[in-house]
Parts: C-alpha cells; sequence; structure tokens
C-alpha cells in the first residue's frame, strides 16, 4: 500500500489497484469492464476464457472484505457496454447485488456505458465528495480531481504494471477489470495531461512510487 | 510417358541442354499419385519438378489452374516465375504462370480468383487464405498437379503441418490431384514421403561428389569460451580474397552483427563484404541480394535468412562460424557453395572456442559418413489444427465426420484419434471452456448436421489470423532526420534502452536518442563499444547425433586429428580427472574463489542443459545446498552455491524432476510466450497488427491475463494441454533429460576434485549466468524505485 496525501485528505492506494479513503471509508476503483468476453463474443469475435467478470468480482470483494469500506464509487466503463450490463450472468449479478448490499454504491458512467444499468445503487454523470470530484475522465483545468479511463501503466526493472498517476491537481486509477489493456504514461495524452513533477505509483505485490515515466 | 512438347525439347536443344536422368524420370512418373524428388542444391530440381506440367499443359492449354506451386518464400516464387518464363516464352508455349503472395496487389488477387493462371506460385499462408473463399472449390476445380518446394524446410515447422492439411483439402476437391515434393538432402527420406502423402515413391537424384570441408586453421588457437569466432578473422579475410565470393554463416543475428563490425575495421584491402539477417529491413536485404547477383559481393555475412533461396551461382566458398549444431543444416550449407552440378562444394568451418573444435570435428565426420541427424517432429500440433478448423467454415459449412476423414490423410495428423479432433472442434465452435458460457455466441453453430459460422463477418477476422508464423513484435530503427529504416529490434529490446545507449544495427553502432510513433530514433556513433542487440534469434541446441560423436571422440586414445591445442587439453582432463562416456553421466564438484561448484556433463544441448540447472538447483535449494546460480552450454551446467554436493542421486531422480518440472512450468515465462503463440495459431487471440498498434492505445491486453486466468479457472483447457505439449518439446527439451537419465541408468558418478578442472574451466567464462532467484526481483526494483526518486529529489 502506498499513502498518498492529496488535498488534505490521506489516501491509500492498494496493490489491487483499488484506491481506499479512510476518513470516508470509500473505495473507489475504475474500468472494471466486466462482460468484455462476453461482448468480444456476442461481436463475433474470438471466444476468450469467460472467467474475468468472476476474477474481477473476487478481487473486488477481497477488497471490500479487508478496508471494511461502507461507500463505493466505481469510476465508469463499469461494464464493456450496456448490453453486457443486461447480459451480465445471474451467478455474477447475484454475487454483485451480494457486494452492494449495505453500501453507498455510485456508479460513474463512463464512455463504455453512457447509460443507466439494471442494478441497484446511484448513476451519476460524477460525483462530488469534498474536496474531490469524481469522474470518468480527467478535465484538465479541474483540481482535486479523481479519475480513471486512460489505464495507466509504466515500466519498472523491464516490467510493465498498471500504476495510478498523480500531480498536485488529479489521481488518474488504473484500470482495475482483468481484461485491460495499458496505455503507456509516455503518451502524449497523459504526458500533456499530467504535471512534470508527476508520479507513477505501480501496482503489483508492492505498490511502488518513481517520477511519472514521460 | 509423358512427352515434353517438340518446341521445348528444340529450345532445350538448341540452348545446349540435356535432362538430368532424375528431370527424365520425373516425366516417366507423371501419373504417379506423389513422389518426392531429393536432389541436391544445383540439380534442376525445381524445373524437373515442372516438367510434368509443361508436358501436359502443351503448347496450348485450355484455361484453368492446372498446377500450384508452394515454396517458404515470396522471393523464391518471383524467382521461379522469371526463370520458368524463359523456356516457356522460348518454346512458345502459351502457359499463363503467375504468382501470389502477400505482396500481390488487390486487384491482381481478384483478378486471379476469377481467372486462375495455369500455373500459380504461392506460399502456404497464401494457400490458406486462398481456400478460405467460398468459391475454392470452383477455383481449384481442374487442378492436377501440386508441387512443394524446399520441402524439407517446410517439414520442419509448423507451416508445413498447416500446408498438407490444406493438401487433404485440396484433395477433397479435386481427388486425381497428384503431388510432388521437392527436398534437399535429408536423413528420413521415407518419413518426410510420409509427410508429403501415404502414397509417396521416393526418387533420389545423384547426389554428387562429396563436399571438400575442413576446419579452418589459425594462427591463434580459439578461446576457450564464447562464441563469434572473431579471433579468426584475419584467416577469415585471407580465405575471402583467395575466392570469388564467400558466405559467412552465423548460428545468431547478434553474432553476425558483431563478427561484420570486426570485419570491417580489419577489412585493410576494403573488400566489398555486405550483410544478411532477418532483423535487417527489406530494403536493405534486397540491396545486399541484388549487389550479390550483380557479383559485386566479394562475402556476405548472414545467418539462417540465407539458408533457402535464390541460387547465387558465384558462391565458391561456405564458411560456418561456430559449430554447425546440426549435421542436416551444415550439409544444406555448404550446398550453398558451386552451385553447379558434380561440382564438389567447398566449405570450412571455424569453431568459436575449445568445446566447439571437438563439435566441429564430430560434424566433419558425421558429413563423410553421410550420418545426418533429425529428432522426429512428433505428432501433428493441435492448435494448427484448430485454426484449420476455422479456416475451413470460412470456405462453407462442413460435416464433421468427413473433416474428421480428411484430416487423417495428412501425415502429421494420420495418428490423431475422434476424440482429439472433436476437442478442437468443440474448441473453435464454443471456446472449449468447463463454463459453458457462450451458448447464444457460439462461433460455429451446427445447423441440419453442418458445422458453420454463427457470425459470417467473422469470416474476415478468422482470415486476418491465418498462417502459422508468430512475428515477434519488432520496431523499426531509423537514423534521426533521415528516411531509410536501418532495421528492427524487437519491442522489448527497445523498452530496455535509455537514450545514450549504443547497439549495433546493419554493422554500424548506433546511439539511441529516442521512440517516435513506434519508431526507435538512432544516431551514429562511430568508435564507440556497443550494448549487444538481444535479437531473440533461435538458440539452436547441438543434436542428439553430434553430441554422440563428440563423446565418441572423447573415447579415443589419442587425438591426432585434432588441433594440438585441444588434443593436449583433453588429455589434461583425462589425467587430473575423466572424460565424460556414452554410458554415465559425470559429474565434478569442486570449490573455486569462494564457492563450491558442481559441473554436470550431460551433453543433451544447450535448452535441455539449462532445463536441468533451473530443476537441480530447485533440488539444491530444498536440500539446503544453498545455489546461488548456474550457466548452461549445449556440453553442461555449472552450478555454484555454498554447500558441497556429495550425494547426487537424489537430484538426479527422474519422478522428483518431473514433480518439479510441473511445478516450475506453471509461472514460467517459457510457458507465457508459448501459450501466446499457440492461443494466436488456435485464434483465440488476434494478432497485433502494425496500424493497431500506432494509436498507442494498447486495445489489445497480454495474453499473460489470458493465461493467467485459464490456469487459475480451467487448468485443463485444451490450450493450455497443447501449450505443455509444445513447450515440451521446444525449449524445455525435457526429452533429451529423459534421455540422458535412461542412458546413464544408476551410474550418475560424481567425482570430487580439490579445484577447477581442464573441462570446466571454460564454463567459467560463459555468459548468461542465471541467478537463482528468490525473492531478489521485487528487491531489486523496489532498490532501483528507491534511487529513482531520490535523483528526482522526491525520496
Amino acid at each position: 500500500m502506498h499513502k498518498l496525501f492529496f488535498h488534505g485528505q490521506t489516501l491509500h492506494l492498494l496493490p489491487s489497484g483499488a484506491l481506499y479513503w479512510p476518513a470516508r471509508k470509500t473505495l473507489t476503483v475504475s474500468d472494471l469492464h466486466l462482460g468484455k468476453s462476453e461482448r468480444l463474443a456476442r461481436r463475433g469475435g474470438s471466444l476468450l476464457p469467460p472467467y474475468e467478470t468472476q476474477a474481477t468480482l473476487e478481487k473486488l470483494d477481497r477488497d471490500l472484505e479487508a478496508t471494511g469500506a461502507e461507500t463505493v464509487i466505481c469510476l465508469g466503463d463499469s461494464f464493456d457496454d450496456l448490453a453486457a450490463a443486461d447480459g451480465i450472468e445471474e451467478a455474477s449479478r447475484l454475487w454483485l447485488v451480494r457486494l452492494m448490499a449495505g453500501k453507498d454504491w455510485t456508479w460513474i458512467t463512463g464512455n463504455h456505458d453512457p447509460g443507466p444499468i439494471d442494478l441497484g445503487g446511484t448513476h451519476r454523470a460524477e460525483l462530488k465528495a469534498l474536496p474531490f470530484t469524481f469522474r470518468h475522465i480527467a478535465e484538465p483545468q479541474e483540481r482535486a480531481e479523481i479519475s480513471g479511463h486512460y489505464h495507466p501503466k509504466a515500466s519498472l526493472a523491464g516490467q510493465s504494471r498498471p500504476c495510478f498517476l498523480a500531480d498536485a491537481a488529479r489521481l488518474i486509477l488504473p484500470a482495475y477489470g482483468t481484461y485491460t489493456g495499458g496505455l503507456r504514461s509516455k503518451d502524449a495524452s497523459l504526458v500533456t495531461l499530467m504535471a512534470k513533477d508527476a508520479l507513477a505509483i505501480l501496482t503489483g505485490p508492492r505498490v511502488l512510487a518513481i517520477p511519472m515515466p514521460r | 510417358m509423358t512427352t515434353l512438347p517438340p518446341t521445348l525439347s528444340d529450345w532445350f536443344a538448341a540452348k545446349g541442354w540435356t535432362l538430368h536422368p532424375h528431370q527424365t524420370e520425373m516425366l516417366a512418373r507423371a501419373p504417379d499419385p506423389a513422389t518426392l524428388l531429393i536432389a541436391p542444391t544445383g540439380g534442376g530440381k525445381t524445373l524437373a519438378g515442372f516438367l510434368p506440367s509443361l508436358a501436359e499443359l502443351g503448347p496450348n492449354p485450355p484455361p484453368g489452374l492446372h498446377t500450384l506451386y508452394v515454396s517458404p518464400l515470396k522471393a523464391l516464387t518471383a524467382d521461379i516465375r522469371r526463370n520458368l518464363g524463359r523456356p516457356i516464352e522460348g518454346a512458345g508455349l502459351k502457359i499463363r504462370v503467375e504468382d501470389r503472395t502477400g505482396d500481390t496487389s488487390y486487384s491482381q488477387r481478384r483478378r486471379q480468383r476469377a481467372d486462375p493462371p495455369h500455373i500459380l506460385l504461392t506460399t502456404p499462408e497464401s494457400l490458406a487464405l486462398l481456400l478460405s473463399y467460398e468459391d475454392a472449390p470452383r477455383i481449384f476445380a481442374g487442378l492436377q498437379r501440386v508441387i512443394i518446394d524446399e520441402l524439407h524446410a517446410l517439414a520442419e515447422s509448423k507451416r508445413g503441418d498447416q500446408l498438407v492439411l490444406q493438401l487433404a483439402r485440396l484433395q477433397s476437391l479435386t481427388p486425381g490431384l497428384r503431388r510432388v515434393g521437392l527436398s534437399a538432402t535429408v536423413e528420413n527420406p521415407p518419413a518426410l514421403a510420409r509427410f508429403l502423402s501415404p502414397r509417396t515413391t521416393i526418387l533420389e537424384a545423384d547426389p554428387g561428389p562429396d563436399p571438400d570441408i575442413s576446419m579452418l586453421e589459425t594462427e591463434a588457437p580459439p578461446p576457450w569460451s564464447g562464441g563469434g569466432g572473431r579471433y579468426a578473422i584475419p584467416a577469415i579475410l585471407n580465405e575471402i580474397t583467395r575466392h570469388k565470393t564467400t558466405l559467412i554463416f552465423h548460428n545468431t543475428r547478434a553474432q553476425a552483427e558483431l563478427f561484420f563490425h570486426d570485419l570491417w575495421l580489419q577489412n585493410a584491402q576494403d573488400l566489398p563484404i555486405g550483410i544478411h539477417h532477418g532483423s535487417l529491413s527489406r530494403e536493405q536485404r534486397e540491396r545486399v541480394e541484388q549487389a550479390m547477383t550483380a557479383g559485386a559481393l566479394r562475402a556476405v555475412v548472414c545467418t539462417g535468412s540465407l539458408d533457402l533461396g535464390i541460387d547465387w551461382g558465384d558462391v565458391d566458398l561456405v564458411i560456418q562460424v561456430g559449430a554447425p549444431k546440426n549435421v542436416k543444416r551444415l550439409v544444406q550449407r555448404i550446398g550453398r557453395a558451386n552451385h553447379r552440378y558434380n561440382a564438389p562444394s567447398k566449405a570450412l568451418l571455424v569453431p568459436a572456442n575449445r568445446f566447439e573444435v571437438v563439435e566441429c570435428q564430430a560434424a566433419l565426420d558425421a558429413v563423410r559418413d553421410h550420418d545426418l541427424d533429425g529428432e522426429p517432429r512428433g505428432p501433428g500440433p493441435k492448435d494448427v489444427l484448430c485454426q484449420h478448423i476455422l479456416a475451413t467454415a470460412c470456405a462453407g459449412p462442413f460435416d464433421a465426420e468427413s473433416l474428421y476423414a480428411e484430416v487423417i490423410t495428412a501425415g502429421p495428423y494420420t495418428l490423431l484419434t475422434k476424440q482429439e479432433f472433436d476437442a478442437c472442434l468443440d474448441f473453435a465452435a464454443t471456446g472449449g471452456y468447463a463454463l459453458k458460457a457462450y451458448d447464444r455466441w457460439q462461433r460455429l453453430k451446427l445447423t441440419n448436421g453442418k458445422w458453420h459460422l454463427r457470425d459470417p463477418r467473422a469470416a474476415a477476422l478468422i482470415r486476418q489470423n491465418l498462417g502459422t508464423i508468430i512475428d515477434i513484435e519488432t520496431l523499426k530503427v531509423r537514423l534521426r532526420n533521415q528516411g531509410a529504416p536501418l532495421g528492427e529490434v524487437e519491442e522489448s529490446f527497445a523498452a530496455s534502452l535509455t537514450p545514450g545507449d549504443t547497439f549495433l544495427i546493419g554493422g554500424q553502432v548506433v546511439r539511441y536518442e529516442s521512440l517516435r510513433e513506434m519508431t526507435v530514433e538512432v544516431s551514429k556513433t562511430p568508435g564507440r563499444e556497443p550494448k549487444i542487440a538481444v535479437f531473440s534469434g533461435t538458440k539452436f541446441a547441438t543434436s542428439t547425433l553430434l553430441a554422440d560423436r563428440i563423446l565418441q571422440i572423447f573415447q579415443q586414445e589419442s587425438w591426432p586429428s585434432l588441433p594440438a591445442h585441444t588434443a593436449a587439453w583433453l588429455s589434461l582432463q583425462r589425467e587430473v580427472s575423466r572424460l565424460p562416456d556414452p554410458h554415465s553421466l559425470l559429474l565434478e564438484s569442486f570449490p573455486h574463489d569462494g564457492r563450491e561448484h558442481l559441473a554436470i556433463y550431460g551433453f543433451a544441448g544447450r535448452n535441455a542443459q539449462q532445463t536441468l540447472g533451473l530443476l537441480v538447483t530447485k533440488q539444491m535449494e530444498s536440500q539446503g545446498l544453498a545455489p546461488l546460480g548456474f550457466v548452461a552450454t549445449d556440453y553442461a551446467t555449472l552450478i555454484w552455491g555454498l554447500e558441497p554436493v556429495t550425494d547426487p542421486k537424489p537430484l538426479f531422480d527422474l519422478a522428483t524432476l518431473r514433480e518439479g518440472l510441473d511445478a516450475w512450468l506453471a509461472g514460467n515465462a517459457v510457458m507465457k510466450r508459448t501459450f501466446r503463440d499457440t492461443a494466436i495459431i488456435a485464434g483465440l487471440i488476434e494478432r497485433s497488427h502494425q496500424g493497431r498498434r500506432k494509436t498507442g492505445r494498447q486495445a489489445t491486453f497480454s495474453s499473460d491475463i489470458l493465461y493467467d486466468t485459464l490456469r487459475r479457472y480451467d487448468p485443463d483447457h485444451l490450450l493450455l494441454r497443447i501449450t505443455r505439449e509444445e513447450a515440451l518439446r521446444g525449449l524445455i527439451d525435457f526429452s533429451r533429460i529423459e534421455q540422458l537419465l535412461a542412458r546413464a541408468g544408476p551410474r550418475i558418478d560424481l567425482k570430487r576434485l580439490p579445484r577447477v578442472t581442464p573441462l570446466a574451466a571454460p564454463l567459467f567464462f560463459e555468459p548468461s549466468r542465471i541467478p537463482v532467484e528468490g525473492a531478489g526481483r521485487d528487491r531489486l526494483a523496489a532498490a532501483q524505485a528507491q534511487a529513482l526518486m531520490e535523483a528526482a529529489g522526491l525520496a
């Protein structure tokens, strides 16, 4: 775990790629892309091992258990598309319902899941929880913002890992879903977005912070 | 007997050509269902293959495809088209010959489907694509003959397995199809014949005179270890000046680069010398090929990229640098010299180190005895079959029973059971998962007893992924502000570079500047020491045949045929310890430099010796012997650690090793890499295309994630089983460890010695030492992160 002091608050950056805000007992995850293999299959693509929803939910279950979070924010692209949200298998849906039970759960909309989904919780385009603004895609002028979307990753000692990106204004979360690729922090879109002194905090067995490779 | 058109015979006569006996014989055998012609290079093999077609087509053939020619190389199809054009035009025959490869234009390919030529020249991949079209039955309706060139090379890879499955398909479309295979010298002609067709007869041409082959004598003896043979450069330059054109073969691209660089530094006479290997850009390779054809080069430093291909008549010397590892490949390489029939080829072997002197001697003996090596390839790979099933579905609905009956007529698949076939079909149709998730979205559906694509649009995707060649992700290398690319490096190598690093490409030392739009930008830095480019050129392991011959040489009383320095080295080893023999496994244990060492002389080839190192150190770890690392060569593994080995038998217990293998394999990088290849071939994941990667966004994610997911949730999945089979017979090479232990039996002999032995000494200079991993990797990363943060003033 890596502790980040961000706009007066202490945040825990977890090895799984989730973000925990102890003061508010809030767990934030981004880009779950549930139902990705189903969507690819539906479109006539290849038939990937259909276990990624299960794997992602197991990981989420563990993080909720370990942190004791009471509030959950999913930062968008929680489902690979709206049909994937509707077509989610019964076992996975029940599991999700169980995880949601008794929690204040917010689904932020993403570019993959732009509409409301037929599951409980609150659906929003963005969420203000002072001092932070939670949304799917970062806005360049915003401050104290927590977002996802880019699936950032960076390399250290020859290994590439999903990572958090942080500077004075914003924190970008890695993709939490099992079947998600990554965008190198060196990519122009991230280099322009993030300040010169930004950090990349790599997920993995040990959370490690390095100056953001650019 | 089938006769040639009179105008063609006249044309041959006018040119003063007479047919070789095997060429006439091919005409006589024209009606046979399948013929394998084995002839040396320069024997007019290709013409022999085409003569029956020219005879059958005659001066005025009706339209329609008559003969299909398949070669492993695109360049070869273009060359054949030109060569075949000459007699056809010369004799005024109205035969249309066209090639069709990945380079053929879209409009040309469309036209060929509507109106095929009489003779179509193609590659296995282009043929796969052609067969996947719905109009395949019409295109191939009149097909009479198929000619497979360089069959020996194709038969060694999955391209060959795919090709024979396609031949089975073609045979169903046109039952009268006759097959011809053309091959260089091979160790087991009947096996190759069965690969081509169950009904093949073999025709062996006169092999010509034996090659003139010897070891290059140099003033300085070869070094104790390492590769590259740079010590021999003065002697090699001398040979180049004494011959017209010399090909200098190396076993790896990195070695070819290093050698070429040094060769230029010592090339006082400014002899025109080029370099040719698979990592150079196509433009650059073509320039070298053209200069070679024009006779403008005195030598070319090359790798396996020149093993096959266009005949260069002027080559009069082949030099093999580094032990040849495999006698058959050596013989085929030697054939690159003197492409004239009935003239002996001339070749020189240059051992790169002392061990290789013995291996080169063993290779010379084997060539002299016409003793060729070859490992049987085992049954046809199932990932190729999965792809074949998908490709077949693209062409139209099929019946499972008939497809199975067809598949088992293909040589490598004759022993395939219906159950195995069904598993592959199930994978292609549903993904084959234990969790039945895709009922609605199956790839193939069964309707009225026939399997067909659920979504016809899927065909485009499947076609894009046809073929069994897996490209390693590479990036182009360019000089900053200049146009032409210098070549390519692997993505993983590019990722390891930081600005200022230097490496060798195309014989020049360049400095890494930046990575821009998927291109590595470099600048020239003459004279700097290069960081070596790590191309993953295949690391061939010394063949069993050569290893056995080396052990035989060790048993001699004395070694008159070996250079004196090497004979003295072996005598000294015999005096202070023992030489390894074929009937036992020799181990030496000795202290050195504060560490305990164990040398294992398995002679099982580099891959198996490496696997052995991993497995034995694991055992040593659990016995508290504290191994620290090991290094493996083709002949031996050297392990160092804190405690001496006193009781070796438990370390080499086959059952324990196998158990360790299973545990170790699971998380192993070799497995993940093998899985990726298998998953691409079987159609689970798509190849990444240059254009898609350009966006920078990785829409696709690493195949490692799929591997880990399958291992966790569906460990018995077909693709995991295939991956295991493939890895075991490939890089892990466990079968040679089994052979070794079976051969040695209880005779695992440990010699305890006070110091390093002559045979073990060279092992200490070997690069690529492998540390035995504890929690090392994470600690390394943490230390590096700390240093980076401190450097940035953030700690």
